[in-house]
């Protein structure tokens, strides 16, 4: 029989192609009897049923954590949580009287159990996803009760793409993953869940397809593009050639960067780009290192104070960054100091509720706010300077001349104080900001002749100058990295930058995006740093293009209206210079 | 009060990015239930068994949440401390 070809578009969140068979699973509601119970027996025999279910559901979540996998621990502990959850008061106690009390039925009791649940749980916005936990075991429990079929995953026999309404992590957590080709789920997103498996374990994953439950049969033939967000049911011939093909050369193509990754970006015509990675943790170094960064571009400071009682000493923070130099070395490293709000650290400080906190004291207001914590930090990372001399260090939130020179008087002091103790330290250590406020743009100019080197931090920079929260998903559409008014600001920082003869950074999630390689060659960076996974691709495109050609793009670029215009003009560049790059990921890129 | 009951209390930092999630959560119940005192869990002016993990949900601790743990009975002092410790080591997270 011909089978019709359709297809549905979903979010690819998780790269890469299957081509198989469809596995469907239907995972309905329960449909709840309502009915009281007339006798003393019957509400003893509901009472023993419940518990029976009770302890079922139990040693089911015990036999699926039992056959788990190492690299899904985390969701071992997961399956933990969900059997204490089953004992809880609320939930086991609060059920068994509701059958005693007020004779109901399980099934209708428990789900008085579950709207209870809700409504204690509801009005904590930030924490809805500790419902969505309670919820599953809730389900899992009245799907015992009503004696459904419950093991469903159990039933897929071959390598399959999983087609699905939505995954519980404790669905996922008992998935035979070894069987599954794919992800195809209705709705969800890129932080979901199954988004965050299925990346780790290299699974292709579409997402938000909305109704691919529905229009899906077990058994139809699927090609699934987890980078595009495509699907295709019961594709022709030419469709599975086409992919086929495409497979192949996308992990050929993938292959290869990954191997020149550690060579340094120059491009066609001779101009060298330092491309750095953004990282966190001293274990990060390593993947930094694994994809070929030439340094570490930004190293957040934040973790080695927060997570813990008391400020961490000098010594303490001397030994960690004193690491990290030693590792990297010769490669340079931009450690960056403390970069939070009050709210982050109310351990030492009463918490000041402060209605924006985006405009409130924090980073470095809060440091000139306490002084005698920048300073501690401050000796920390000027001592490290003198192991290996690659130790720079930067100031986040500039935003005035004025509040530049206070943080130089501060360093100064900590500089005087390591020199009257004959603590050896780099006295020529170079010092630079982050441009990551508007104020900061308009006076580039000023701020390039009293610093050594600028970076600039394009996440919070779009949001201040757009007034844009990303978070809002009112507005989270408007947070436009093409936004003229960005690309203008970036090009008069890179101007008055390279006026002053100092280098001139991007550190932002711009960076990391290999789309923009044309615009930010073009505008004239000396250095791009991002996320360690993005280096390969964007070390690769650096080196297919001429500076020349990248600085006409930008002046035309310059001249558009809007950010739509913008787009339309860079995806027309990346297509025609490399078209493999584009080919590949073009259907995944949102500005 | 009886002889060798305790009553002790100590202010702890939630310092794991996630906050009191449901595997943390599980954790702190599952130490606390271990215990013949009685623990609780104090956030602002809310005060919670630590034995039972939907009420710590409940207590929506986030990153950076100052909670105070106090128990009661026989062996509040080693309850407390374990409790203390599971804080201090981040519930083995980051």
């Amino acid at each position: 029989m011909e089978e019709i070809t359709f297809r549905l578009k979903g979010v690819g969140v998780s790269q890469g192609i299957a081509i198989g068979k469809a596995f469907v699973v239907q995972k309905g509601p329960v449909s709840i009897p309502y009915y009281t119970l007339w006798s003393d027996e019957a509400i003893e025999e509901e009472c023993q049923r419940f518990e029976e279910a009770v302890r079922l559901v139990e040693e089911d979540l015990f036999g699926i954590k039992e056959g788990l996998k190492n690299d899904l621990r985390q969701y071992a502990s997961l399956l933990d949580a969900y059997r204490l959850m089953l004992r809880d008061r609320l939930i086991y106690d609060g059920t068994l009287s509701l059958i005693r009390e007020k004779q109901l039925n399980a099934l209708w009791a428990l789900s008085l159990t579950l709207s209870k649940a809700r409504e204690i749980f509801d009005g904590q916005d930030r924490f809805a996803d500790r419902f969505y936990d309670i919820g599953s075991v809730i389900d899992r429990l009245m799907r015992k009760l009503s004696g459904g079929q419950e093991d469903i995953f159990s039933l897929i026999r071959e390598r399959s793409i999983l087609v699905t309404h939505d995954l519980s992590p404790s669905d996922a957590a008992q998935l035979p993953l070894e069987k599954v080709m794919a992800f195809v789920l209705d709705i969800g997103g890129k932080t979901s869940h199954t988004a965050i498996i299925a990346r780790s374990l290299n699974i292709p994953a579409v997402m938000a397809t909305e109704q691919a439950s529905k229009k899906i049969q077990t058994g139809d033939l699927l090609i699934v593009d987890g980078t595009s967000g495509q699907v295709i049911i019961n594709p022709s011939e030419e469709d599975i050639q086409h992919y086929i093909e495409l497979q192949l050369r996308l992990d050929t193509y993938l292959r290869d960067i990954a191997r020149e990754a550690s060579l340094p970006a120059v491009t066609r015509d001779g101009f060298r780009v330092v491309v750095e990675a953004n990282i966190e943790l001293l274990e990060e170094i390593v993947t930094a290192k694994d994809n070929g960064a030439d340094g570490i571009g930004l190293f957040r400071t934040e973790f080695g104070f927060m997570n813990r009682d008391d400020l961490p000493t000098e010594e303490e923070l001397y030994q960690e960054y004193k690491q990290l130099a030693e590792l990297m070395a010769p490669g340079e490293v931009i450690i960056r100091t403390l970069d939070v709000g009050s709210d982050k650290l109310s351990a030492w400080f009463p918490p000041l509720h402060e209605p924006n906190p985006a405009l409130g004291l924090r980073s470095v207001r809060f440091c000139l706010r306490h002084p005698e914590i920048m300073k501690i930090q401050m000796k920390a990372i000027l001592r490290t300077g003198a192991i290996a001399g690659n130790v720079k260090m930067m100031f986040p939130l500039i935003s005035g001349i004025g509040e530049w020179r206070a943080v130089k008087k501060i360093l100064r002091e900590a500089q005087e104080e390591l020199w009257r103790f004959r603590i050896p330290f780099d006295e020529n250590m170079p010092i630079g900001i982050m441009v990551e406020v508007p104020s900061a743009v308009a006076i580039a100019d000023l701020l390039a002749r009293e610093v050594d080197f600028f970076s600039i931090g394009t996440n919070d920079l779009i949001q201040y100058a757009l007034a844009i929260d990303r978070q809002n998903e009112h507005v989270a559409h408007l947070f436009e990295a093409l936004h003229p008014a960005i690309l203008r600001m970036l090009h008069f920082v890179v101007r008055e930058g390279h006026r002053a003869g100092i280098s001139v950074s991007l550190c932002g999630e711009m960076a990391g995006e290999p789309f923009y390689v044309p615009i930010l060659l073009g505008l004239g960076f000396d250095k791009l740093s991002m996320n360690p996974q993005s280096i390969p691709r964007v070390k690769n495109l650096i080196r297919r293009s001429s500076k020349d050609q990248c600085e006409a793009l930008v002046k035309e670029v310059l001249r558009k209206d809007t950010a739509e215009d913008i787009r339309g003009l860079l995806m027309e560049t990346v297509e025609k210079q490399f078209p493999e790059e584009y080919h590949f990921f073009h259907s995944g890129f949102v500005v | 009060m009886d002889n060798g009951d305790q009553k002790v209390e100590k202010e702890f930092l939630v310092t794991n990015r996630q906050g009191i999630h449901a595997r943390v959560a599980a954790q702190i119940a599952d130490l606390a239930q271990r215990f013949k005192s009685d623990v609780w869990i104090t956030k602002g002016n809310r005060r919670v068994s630590a034995k039972s993990i939907l009420d710590l949900l409940t207590l929506a601790c986030g990153y950076g949440s100052k909670v105070i743990v106090s128990a009661e009975g026989c062996d509040a002092k080693a309850a407390v401390d374990a409790l203390g410790s599971l804080f201090k080591k981040r519930f083995g997270e980051s």
